[in-house]
Formats: C-alpha cells, sequence, structure tokens
C-alpha cells in the first residue's frame, strides 16, 4: 500500500484541468427534465387546436387561457419554490378571498383610498405569510397541516368579519383609474394587465431560484433540511420568506381580482389551492421537495390553463376537462419521473468510462 | 507531534438513563488517519455526533490545537474545521455537483447591479478538485449528483471538505456500502487526504480497510474503549475477535463444526447445490 500511496501524488499533479464544454449536446437537452413538461404542453396546445378549431387560435381564445394562467401563474410561482423546498401551502385558497375583501371593505364599503386597501391587502398577504412559516417551523408540524389549518380559520376570520363589518358576503368596490390601468385593465379588450405582473414574477422567481444564492439555499433545503442547516443555511429564515411570498403573491392575485371585476365575494378562490398544486406538478417539481424549475413550473401553469379555457372551445361537454386534468395529472408526473432519472443516469461525453 | 491536533479525555455520553459512552479518551494528530473500530451499537455514532457537534458530551473534555473547544452546531464544529462525511457521502441527489459543492458557501460574481451565483466556476471548481481525487469520469458540474456512483459521491464529499479547509476529516463507513473495486478507491483518496496534513478518523467495521490506511486505531465495545494501538502492533485476527467479542465467534465457529458433524458437511434443511 505504501508503494500505491508514493506514486500517487504524481498522479494527482499530472491531472489534467477539468474540460469545460458549454456546447450542450441533444442527448443533454433531452436529458434536461423539463422536456416532460413541454411535451405535455404542446400536446395539449396540438389537441385543443384541433378540436377546437379557429376560435381557440384566435387571439380572444388564447387569452381566456392566458388570463386564467397568468392568475394562477402568479400563483403557482411562490407555490413552487415552496414545494421545491419540501412545504406546501393550501392557505392561499382563502387568501385570495381575504385580500379581496380587505381591499372592498376599506376602500369600497367605507371609500378609504385605494392605496389603503391595496397596502392593507398586501400587508395581510405579508402577516398571513409570516404566520405560516413561524408556525411551521416552531411546531415542526408538517406545512400541509399547519396550512389546512390557517386555510379554514382565514376563511372563517374572511366570512365573519366580513358581515360584521359590512353585513354582506359580497362587497362593490370602485377604484380609480391608475388602479383599474396597474390592477385590473383589459388590453385591448382581452387580455388582462396581470399577464405583465406574471412575466415580471416569472422573471423575478427565475433569478432567484437560478442566480441567487438564496435559489441554492431552496434547492438544498428541499434536498436534505438537515444537512442544509449544518451547510449554515439559514433555514428558518428561508422557509419564513418563501411562505411570506406565496401568501402575497395570493393576496397580489385577490387585490386585483377585486379591481377587475369591481366587487369581491367571500366563496371565490377556493380553486387555487388545488390548481396551484397541479400547475407546478406538472411542471415537474418534485411534490417532496428538491427538485424543480421555473421554465418547468410556468409549462405546467399553461398547460393547466390550456385544459381549463380549451374545452369550451371543443364541441365536447365543458365536464369533462375535470378528466382531462386529472389523467394529464398522472402522465405528466409519470413522464417527469422518466426524465428525472434519465436527468440522473451519467454517460460521460468524451469517452466510456476509462477506468 | 507535541500537541495532537484533537484530544478527547474522558468523554461521557448518556442519554437520560442509557450510557452510550464510558471514559473515552483519544487523540488525532495532523497527517494521520485514525481507525475508530467497533460492531453495531458500540457507539461509533454518538462519538462522530459528539465530534461533529450534533450532541454535546455529558462530561469529559475536549481540545483542538491544546485549547479547550465545545461545539454548539455541526455550524460550529465545521467552523473549527471538522468536516464530516456520510456514507452516501453527497446528501442533495438532485441538485447539480457544483451546486452542491457550494451548497451554504455559494460562489458570486457581480452582473451588472446584482450579485448572482456563479455556476461555471462552481462547476470548474468542483469538476477540478474531484479530479484532484481521482475520478476523471466527470467533465460536467452541471450533471445531478443523483447520477454519480456511491464511491464517487464519498470523492464528492471529501473534495469538498478539503477544498473547505478541514483539519479533521470524519469518514463514517464510507465504504460499507460500496463494492470492492471503489472501495479501494475510497481508500486512496484517503490516504491522499492524510498526505495534505488532514487528520482523518475513519469509522468502519472492515478490518482490512482499517488496516490498510490506519496508523492509529481504537476499537470500541459497547461504550467504552476496549483497545488503542499504533499500526503494527495486533494482527487481523486479534482485531477482528477484539471487535466482535472473541468468544461469540468461537461460538459461532462451535455451531458451524456441529452443523458439519451431523449434516455431512452441508447446512440443515439442505439448500440445493448448483
Amino acid at each position: 500500500m505504501t508503494s500505491q500511496a508514493h506514486h500517487q501524488p504524481a498522479a494527482a499533479a499530472t491531472a489534467p484541468p477539468a474540460p469545460h464544454s458549454s456546447m450542450p449536446s441533444i442527448g443533454s437537452l433531452v436529458r434536461r427534465p423539463e422536456v416532460g413538461s413541454l411535451i405535455g404542453m404542446v400536446a395539449v396546445l396540438v389537441f385543443f387546436s384541433v378540436f377546437g378549431g379557429a376560435n381557440f387560435m384566435s387571439a380572444g381564445g388564447a387569452a381566456s387561457w392566458l388570463n386564467v394562467a397568468s392568475e394562477l401563474g402568479i400563483i403557482a410561482l411562490p407555490i413552487g419554490l415552496l414545494m421545491i423546498a419540501g412545504h406546501l401551502d393550501l392557505s392561499v385558497g382563502s387568501m385570495v378571498p381575504a385580500s379581496s375583501m380587505t381591499i372592498a371593505i376599506l376602500s369600497g364599503h367605507y371609500g378609504l383610498p385605494i392605496v389603503v386597501g391595496i397596502l392593507a391587502a398586501l400587508g395581510l398577504g405579508l402577516a398571513v405569510g409570516f404566520i405560516n412559516g413561524v408556525l411551521v417551523i416552531r411546531t415542526k408540524v408538517p406545512s400541509f397541516v399547519v396550512t389546512l389549518a390557517t386555510l379554514f380559520a382565514l376563511a372563517g376570520l374572511t366570512l365573519g368579519l366580513s358581515v360584521i363589518l359590512s353585513g354582506s358576503t359580497s362587497v362593490a368596490l370602485k377604484s380609480g383609474p391608475t388602479a383599474k390601468l396597474l390592477f385590473g385593465d383589459y388590453l385591448g379588450g382581452k387580455f388582462e394587465v396581470t399577464l405583465f405582473w406574471w412575466i415580471a414574477a416569472v422573471l423575478i422567481v427565475g433569478f432567484i431560484l437560478n442566480f441567487s444564492r438564496f435559489g441554492n439555499w431552496i434547492l438544498a433545503m428541499g434536498g436534505d433540511a438537515v444537512s442544509a442547516r449544518n451547510a449554515g443555511i439559514p433555514t428558518d429564515r428561508v422557509t419564513i420568506a418563501l411562505f411570506m411570498s406565496s401568501s402575497l403573491c395570493a393576496s397580489f392575485v385577490g387585490m386585483s381580482q377585486a379591481i377587475l371585476y369591481n366587487s369581491a365575494q367571500v366563496a371565490a378562490g377556493q380553486s387555487f389551492i388545488f390548481n396551484s398544486i397541479i400547475a407546478v406538478v406538472i411542471g415537474g417539481v418534485l411534490l417532496t421537495g428538491g427538485y424543480g424549475s421555473v421554465v418547468g413550473i410556468v409549462l405546467g401553469t399553461l398547460t393547466f390553463a390550456i385544459v381549463n379555457q380549451g374545452i369550451f372551445y371543443t364541441g365536447f361537454d365543458a365536464n369533462w376537462a375535470s378528466l382531462i386534468i386529472g389523467v394529464l395529472l398522472l402522465a405528466a408526473v409519470l413522464m417527469n419521473n422518466t426524465f428525472r432519472t434519465m436527468a440522473l443516469t451519467y454517460a460521460p461525453r468524451t469517452k466510456p468510462r476509462a477506468r | 507531534m507535541t500537541t495532537p491536533l484533537l484530544r478527547l479525555t474522558a468523554i461521557n455520553k448518556s442519554f437520560g438513563p442509557i450510557d452510550v459512552l464510558h471514559d473515552i479518551s483519544l487523540e488525532v494528530n495532523r497527517g494521520e488517519v485514525l481507525c475508530l473500530l467497533g460492531d453495531n451499537g458500540a457507539g461509533k455514532s454518538t462519538l462522530i455526533k459528539i465530534l461533529s457537534g450534533v450532541h454535546k458530551p455529558t462530561s469529559g473534555t475536549m481540545e483542538m490545537d491544546g485549547r479547550s473547544v465545545a461545539f454548539d452546531s455541526p455550524r460550529d464544529a465545521s467552523d473549527h474545521g471538522i468536516a464530516t462525511v456520510h456514507q452516501f457521502g453527497g446528501t442533495f441527489p438532485l441538485m447539480s455537483i457544483g451546486r452542491s459543492f457550494f451548497v451554504g458557501a455559494e460562489l458570486t460574481r457581480r452582473w451588472g447591479p446584482l450579485t448572482i451565483y456563479d455556476r461555471k466556476r462552481a462547476n470548474e471548481i468542483a469538476v477540478t478538485e474531484m479530479r484532484q481525487l481521482g475520478i476523471t469520469r466527470i467533465d460536467d458540474g452541471d450533471r445531478l449528483v443523483g447520477g454519480l456512483s456511491g464511491g464517487e459521491r464519498q470523492a464528492l464529499a471529501i473534495a469538498r471538505a478539503v477544498h473547505f479547509g478541514a483539519s479533521v476529516l470524519i469518514l463514517d463507513e464510507p465504504t460499507a456500502a460500496l463494492g470492492v473495486k471503489e472501495a479501494a478507491h475510497v481508500l486512496r483518496i484517503v490516504l491522499q487526504a492524510r498526505r495534505k496534513g488532514i487528520a482523518v478518523i475513519f469509522i468502519t467495521h472492515n478490518v482490512v480497510h482499517a488496516l490498510t490506511v490506519g496508523d492509529h486505531f481504537a476499537v470500541l465495545i459497547r461504550g467504552a474503549k476496549a483497545a488503542d494501538f499504533r499500526k503494527g502492533e495486533k494482527s487481523r485476527e486479534a482485531i477482528t475477535d477484539l471487535m466482535a467479542g472473541g468468544e461469540q465467534m468461537a461460538e459461532l465457529e462451535a455451531e458451524i463444526e456441529s452443523f458439519s458433524a451431523t449434516d455431512d458437511g452441508h447446512a440443515p434443511h439442505g439448500a440445493s447445490h448448483a
């Protein structure tokens, strides 16, 4: 063994520097795990283009699913980050109407300036997210249960306070032209301005996940929370920040919906709970954490929206949409698993195992 | 060789009424491999957890370079230069090699007004460090850790510890889950780390592996140090006997012999022989 020990340093010293090729090969592209979600989205797009006819492909048709995608997408992005970090947030389902009701009651019922309503709604979102985060890290109860509890608590609070304060479960809101233009208008009469907010959110979240240290921390926490903490990652702070961002985004959607529709209802928004999870999972994010991409989440969101709206352009009964989404979800997860496994197989580009 | 890099004196650890470690004293020197041997349940893991800051000893003292230390957390221990590599090495199978190499210590660069993660340089360094340890198959730091073999993951974790300047490297059963060739490679990496002046604590129950790389050996039995000797002072058989508690092995041998006598050299309920 000593002889081996002696010739080793020479070998180490002459080890060639790592070759660096930046040319992605076709093999490495196929091994990108978002491929599964891309195939899924293209498939549903082709399907509904064929069965939906010209209307589906018109600007109006595109607007109908892009509008759904943008509202869902703004929530799905932070939900995706949370899921990558190993958590779930169900409370967005109550956060959306709670935020709508906050702005409608403050600025509609009491007639306060719209800015006050907007800030109060977003502030409520940050507060609820903070509570979710603190509860999860303090109690160590799975976030599924914690946010299920806050989902119901917040729904009850919204209903109770709305009836006490405004005497109704539905409140009208008249907002000024500036607020309308920023949060609740249609461009060209068809495209909601939230589309631009979604694009902004995609860029921000994409930057965070791929280019910031914070993104690496999120991936590491979802992979193994204990090792991540041992590596010096402030896991508690990251967890709270992620819950605050998902509640903030949910309250943003609720707030802009109230401005868009000029009113708020107590019961709106529950559909976001599962729709956001479906979009994120179709997008290839691992439900157990540690893996996911922003491109995937965007593709998953678009896929969901296309199926959800595309059905109205076909001759089929709209009741079938949920069936399609269910089947699609399962197919997407299986396909994503396959592509993830492919990404894990390592074949060197240059020479097959030389050692 | 005057002051050992790490010295444990009379370490005791109990969890409630259960005594897990009893009066353990050990010395680890720079550029030496200390092999910690022991059967399952002998207290090896608890000892590692104390060294790596997960548990605090109930009593006893730890010194590094002659100065008394107490670790509040694993982070604290690694700030003191103690790195622990667990059996399966990389614990983030779905992260890229470059990203997992720099978890918690991400390389950044300026990009306009923003500070961004320097993927290219992180990948280069990670791949180069692994090549230094003889893992030449890896040429792309974007690949996922989960695609590496067990030995390559060990190498990645060791390369990481070396890169971040660990002075004490704790390897928890690094060869246990590996095939013969891979295990040999990991042993070679252990020797490389030793040559860099790192104090290596090598936990194993494989006596052959221990004898290959060890300078100094300690055997734990039921939470107490049963033997402490240097290379060449004991034979392999003597160590194996010591670890398993000699009598049990003797009993087993006697049992096997009685099978051979009664069943004509075959195991009872004769397994079919191909």
